[in-house]
């Protein structure tokens, strides 16, 4: 099996993408103080989503992976998507 | 078959003698015969209490066992026949034996993570069967666990799920193995469209096993708290809501049924061509419609959930859904016939529960329309119809697919055949009484007998006694099998290494076949798995 | 197995797969509360200002951290610098720990209130606010459950490091127990914003 070996990722790109997140989480917390109604859910979500890919991407490699690995990725959010908006489809018509 | 007689293969080739050679073996072959034992036992076991409940359906009222004695009984024959049973059957005990070396591999991708996941599956049957003869009383609640009489009863229902959990991760284990073995261990020349049929279905039952068995891990887990702390997470008037844990325990188990008959499928496709001495016809359909099922089976659960006061929108939703999950399956079914036809066909054993599985499968699909329409669901809903169909499913499906692996590939690893006339006796007992029986219980359904009930009325007295009867015939061919088979290991005559002339991989090696399978060289691939030309069966 | 077999690709993508399950089992009861907070909007506010946001906020903060530390820990052995991986290890270690403290404080005070599953005063704050708190200890809990799991993963790494066994040739466990920790990671920013965070 041939052995596929990952370039070391610097440790400034890490530390980058660490003040990103921070900033991330402290815009989150901002956010949250303003009353948005129904929005304040959506944005929190929409941020931690944002956070999520960084920490995948990088933290995680999924940047120097195969394709194979962001596939099975976008099988796992395609199922989860299912899961949970046709659970909706009941609770929201009862 | 080697120079002498007395060559043994996996059997006998072990770093450890004797027993530990076995529980500390990480051998793909060892650890499949390890399964294939615990699930024959286990089978055997569920079928005892299936012929039991039947028993006391034979006339109304108390016959042999009190009505807590049933409710006790059918909910642990559904555990077994479930969680201990079908879902490892054929993935864990044939996918372990077959998966490698049809890919022409040594072992699967983790070895030891595979000995770790068969403990698994030993602890959970274990827990299992402390719950069932522990202190506290067998749980009464249905395999379903459905609350709230599950967070009220006082049976074992938290051991028995916990037990559920562990069984769940040991087949979790299995289908992150041979997702990563699929991808990471074909060998050279052995391209996506040369993989033989049952390891595409393998592949797409070990996907549902990642994605699926999680959820039902989290809803066992979830009953085990609710019993502990009484949070009323299920509770209605405490916030909760009864019908998600529906919801929660359908979107597992409704793949789950596809993990117990895709691989069953993937058996059939291998069969078939063999004893037709032709190729499958439609080979990406069938390795397609494999994933198109395992991935729409995540689109449905809501079928089972009709009556439970679900929205009348999703209702609609699910029921569409449901009939278009039929396509791929229909695929399948005209697929093998298709095969069948002009082929030169050979009757044996193998085929034959190939056929059956067929014909039953067929009726059980059907029936499972009439339960995915909501209109004649409401009707069908929890009556013995619905015993009658999974049955047709499962058992005439799954279970029939198990028998035909078992004629097909024991003798490959116990290098010997079983006789065929006791073989075919069997079979026809196994076919006539489970049609029999089921084809009963789907009637009396029909007429309106629900289901879980010891006792019913006095107009489906006829139909119950037909039934039981049945369940008689199929025991004795279940006897009869079982003994043949196990004869058929011990003494039977041996066998080269391809009995039945057929064209995937592990027919070109020893019967038994050694550790790590191909000896010093890696094999290469350079044809399809179905092209038969040039295959010769051997002598036995 | 006798045979020298070596796919460092396929062990990560096992790790991946196993990831996948840990989603999956965390979103019943992401299922759960999604759709409790759809049915009890104001409840779940209400019970969103009882927690505490300043040790939800550190622990968000502990945690992103400790991934850094860990995610640098993978680039240090890749370099062959030990030392600095062992310490890496070390700090993250130390962080999950610091979480677990965090948590203590934050539930024994929560508890103390009376706030905790199947309690009286509960029942008594109304069904919405009873299906946060129960989601929320059952969430926490798990996910808790789960640092504990990762950081005694990390200890044993760091050992095995020290010791020789995970080198800058053969790291894939020190990787693999990356990935888990990082996951751990992953749902608490789900999970803060979701429980600490609802106006
Ligand atoms: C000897 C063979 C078998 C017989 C005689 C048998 C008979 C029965 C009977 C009478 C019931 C109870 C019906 C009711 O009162 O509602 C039942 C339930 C069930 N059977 Fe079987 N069965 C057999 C084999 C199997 C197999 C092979 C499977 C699956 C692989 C299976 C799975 C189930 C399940 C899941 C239930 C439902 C349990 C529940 O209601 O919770 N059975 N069976
Ligand atoms: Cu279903």
């Amino acid at each position: 099996m041939s052995e596929h070996k990952h370039e070391p990722v610097p440790y400034r790109t890490f530390i980058l993408i660490w003040i990103a997140l921070l900033a991330l989480t402290a815009i989150t917390i901002a956010v949250s103080r303003v009353h948005l109604g129904p929005l304040n859910v959506w944005v929190a979500l929409g941020v931690a989503t944002l956070k999520s890919s960084l920490v995948l991407f990088f933290f995680m490699h999924l940047k120097q992976e195969t394709r194979l690995f962001r596939l099975g990725l976008l099988v796992l959010l395609v199922i989860l998507a299912i899961f949970i908006g046709m659970t909706f489809i009941d609770t929201l018509y009862r | 078959m080697s120079e002498s007689t007395t060559y043994t293969g996996f059997w006998q080739e072990s770093p450890r003698p004797g027993i530990l050679g076995w529980l500390l073996s990480t051998d793909h072959k060892r650890i499949g015969i390890m399964y294939l034992c615990c699930i024959t036992t286990m089978f055997i076991v569920g079928a005892c209490l299936g012929l039991a409940l039947r028993l006391e359906l034979i006339a109304p009222g108390v016959t042999v066992m009190t009505p807590q004695t049933y409710n006790a009984t059918f909910t642990v024959h559904g555990i077994i026949m479930i969680f201990m049973f079908l879902i490892p059957s054929i993935p864990a005990a044939f996918g372990n034996l077959l998966l490698p070396i049809q890919i022409g591999a040594r072992d699967v991708s983790f070895p030891k993570l595979n000995l770790i996941s068969w403990y698994c599956y030993v602890i959970g049957a274990i827990l299992a069967m402390f719950a069932i003869f522990g202190g506290g009383g067998a749980p009464d609640t249905g395999w379903t666990f459905y609350v709230p009489f599950s967070t009220q009863t006082s049976t074992n229902v938290s051991l028995v799920a916990f037990a559920a959990f562990m069984l769940g991760f040991s087949s979790i284990l299995t289908g992150i193995n041979f997702v990563t073995t699929v991808h990471r261990l074909r060998c050279k020349g052995l391209t996506w469209g040369r993989l033989p049929l049952f390891v595409w279905t393998l592949y797409a039952t070990a996907w549902v096993q990642v994605l699926a068995t999680p959820m039902i891990g989290i809803t066992l887990v979830l009953i085990i708290l609710e019993r502990t702390f009484g949070a009323g997470l299920f509770d209605a008037a405490r916030g909760g809501d009864p019908i998600l844990f529906q919801h929660l325990f359908w979107i597992y188990s409704h793949p789950a049924v596809y993990i117990m008959i895709l691989p069953g499928m993937g058996v059939i496709s291998e069969v078939i061509p063999t004893f037709a001495r032709k190729p499958l016809f439609g080979y990406w359909a069938m390795a397609l419609s494999s994933l198109a099922i395992a991935f729409a089976g995540s689109l449905v659960w809501g079928h089972h959930m009709y009556a439970s006061g679900m929205s009348d929108f999703a209702i609609l939703i699910f029921s569409f859904l449901t009939f278009i999950v039929a396509i791929p399956s229909a695929i399948k079914v005209f697929n093998w016939v298709s095969t069948l036809y002009k082929g030169s066909i050979e009757l044996a054993p193998p085929m034959l529960f190939a056929l059956a599985f067929i014909f039953n499968f067929a009726i059980g699909g059907l029936g499972g329309l009439a339960l995915g329409a909501a209109a004649s669901d409401i009707h069908l809903h929890d009556t013995t119809f619905v015993v009658g169909h999974f049955h047709y499913v499962m058992f005439g499906g799954g279970g029939f697919a198990l028998f035909a692996a078992l004629h097909y590939w024991l003798p490959k690893f116990t290098g010997r055949m079983y006789r065929h006339k006791p073989a075919v006796i069997s079979w026809a007992l196994l076919f006539v009484g489970f049609n029999i029986t089921y084809m009963a219980m789907q009637a009396v359904g029909i007429m309106g007998m629900p289901r879980r009930y010891y006792d019913y009325l006095p107009q489906f007295h006829t139909l119950n006694l037909i039934s039981t009867i049945g369940s008689w015939i199929l025991a004795v061919g279940l006897i009869i099998m079982f003994v043949n088979l196990w004869q058929g290991a011990r003494k039977g005559r041996p066998v080269g290494k391809n009995p039945w002339g057929a064209a995937t991989l592990e027919w070109t090696i020893p019967s038994p076949p050694p550790i790590e399978n191909f000896g010093a060289e890696d094999p290469v691939v350079t044809k399809g798995p179905y092209e038969f030309k040039g295959v010769v069966a051997d002598e036995y | 197995m006798s045979i020298e077999h070596r796919d460092d690709t396929g062990d990560r993508f096992g790790m991946w797969l196993f990831l996948y399950t840990e989603v999956i089992l965390f979103s019943g009861l992401f299922i759960l509360y999604a759709v409790s907070l759809s049915r009890f909007p104001g409840d779940f506010a209400q019970g969103s200002h009882q927690l505490n946001i300043y040790l939800g906020s550190i622990n968000t903060i502990v945690l992103l951290t400790s991934s850094l530390t860990i995610a640098l820990a993978v680039s240090a052995i890749q370099m062959n610098r030990i030392r600095q991986c062992l310490t890496l290890c070390g700090v993250t270690v130390v962080l999950a720990l610091v979480f677990l403290v965090n948590k203590y404080f934050e539930w024994s005070a929560e508890i103390s209130h009376g706030i905790y599953p199947g309690s009286q005063h509960l029942a008594e704050m109304g069904a919405g606010v009873s299906a946060f708190f129960n989601l929320y200890y059952f969430t926490a809990g798990l996910h808790g459950l789960h640092v504990l799991i990762g950081g005694s993963l990390i200890g044993v790494v760091a050992v095995l490091t020290a010791r020789g066994k995970i080198t800058s040739e053969r790291y894939t466990l020190l990787e693999n127990s990356a990935l888990f920790w990082h996951l751990v990671d992953l749902v608490w920013i789900f999970l803060f914003p979701l429980y600490y965070l609802i106006l």
